[in-house]
């Protein structure tokens, strides 16, 4: 997996690429996570058109880049979110939880 | 006529997981599931695994875990059999906490047996009586 920084004002978009599973990315998205909230950088979105798969595992890492965001007054969102994975936040209920959106633009406006 | 199963002897490492997952979509393939349904075996299947290794065998390479895929009955098939044996203490199921809890839903871990639960059309788990874990899943094809 492959993550890259795009600041957009003052949020900052992760753009994800591949598969988001236990030993194959998730530590590579907790150490984001944790290097973004160090430099103060606590209104996030994922974009996650680009992720193919994911598991209990990447799954958790999500749910942990969440309460983390949270615990530092920040928010994050879900944008460009596969059926597959929209199909697991919803069995899981974790679609109750993260604000999830079709489009760029309507994450962003989500902020304002 | 293709295999009707497969029997997978891995170590306990988190490399053997493409492995296992190739093998899940080929039998899926095989038992004429579609797309989805052969996404969801794996996934069920990884989970499977990913806990035999982790929990079951904690990640102790000297300790294997057995991956068996079986269509059943062989002349015709309705099935795809999944059973992952791992070598560890086991547990009991019944001590499993509920993901969907509202105490437990922001926590990082604890989906993989509700996955498998929710991904497959059976999931038994029990003690092997000679040691070790058994998790057999089944996915019906019809």
């Amino acid at each position: 997996m492959t993550i890259e920084e795009r600041p957009t004002g003052d949020v900052m978009i992760l753009d994800l690429k591949g598969k988001l599973t236990i030993g194959d990315g998730d530590e590579l998205l907790k150490d984001k996570i944790n290097s973004l909230v160090q430099q103060g950088h606590t209104k996030l979105i994922l974009n996650l058109a680009e992720v193919p798969y994911i598991d209990s595992g990447g799954l958790g890492q999500v749910v942990r880049t969440y309460t983390t965001v949270k615990q530092h007054n920040g928010s994050l969102k879900l944008m460009n979110v596969t059926k597959r994975i929209e199909d697991l936040l919803a069995i899981t209920k974790l679609l109750t939880v993260f604000d999830v959106f079709e489009t760029e633009q309507e994450a962003l406006q989500s902020f304002s | 006529m293709p295999a009707a199963g497969v029997i997978l002897d891995c170590p306990s490492h988190f490399d053997v997981l493409d492995f296992v997952q190739v093998v899940a979509d080929h039998m899926g393939q095989v038992g004429g599931l579609d797309g989805d349904a052969t996404h969801w075996l794996g996934v069920a299947l990884r989970e499977s695994v990913i806990n035999a290794i982790k929990h079951g065998n904690g990640e102790d390479r000297s300790k294997r875990v057995v991956v068996e895929c079986r269509l059943e009955p062989t002349a015709k098939p309705t099935e795809l059999v999944v059973r992952v044996v791992d070598q560890g203490a086991g547990f009991d199921p019944v001590d499993v906490a509920d993901p969907l809890a509202p105490e437990n839903i922001l926590k990082p871990s604890g989906r993989g047996i509700f996955f498998m639960r929710s991904l497959m059309d059976d999931l038994s788990l029990q003690r092997m009586p000679e040691g070790g874990m058994e998790v057999r899943m089944v996915k019906k094809l019809v």
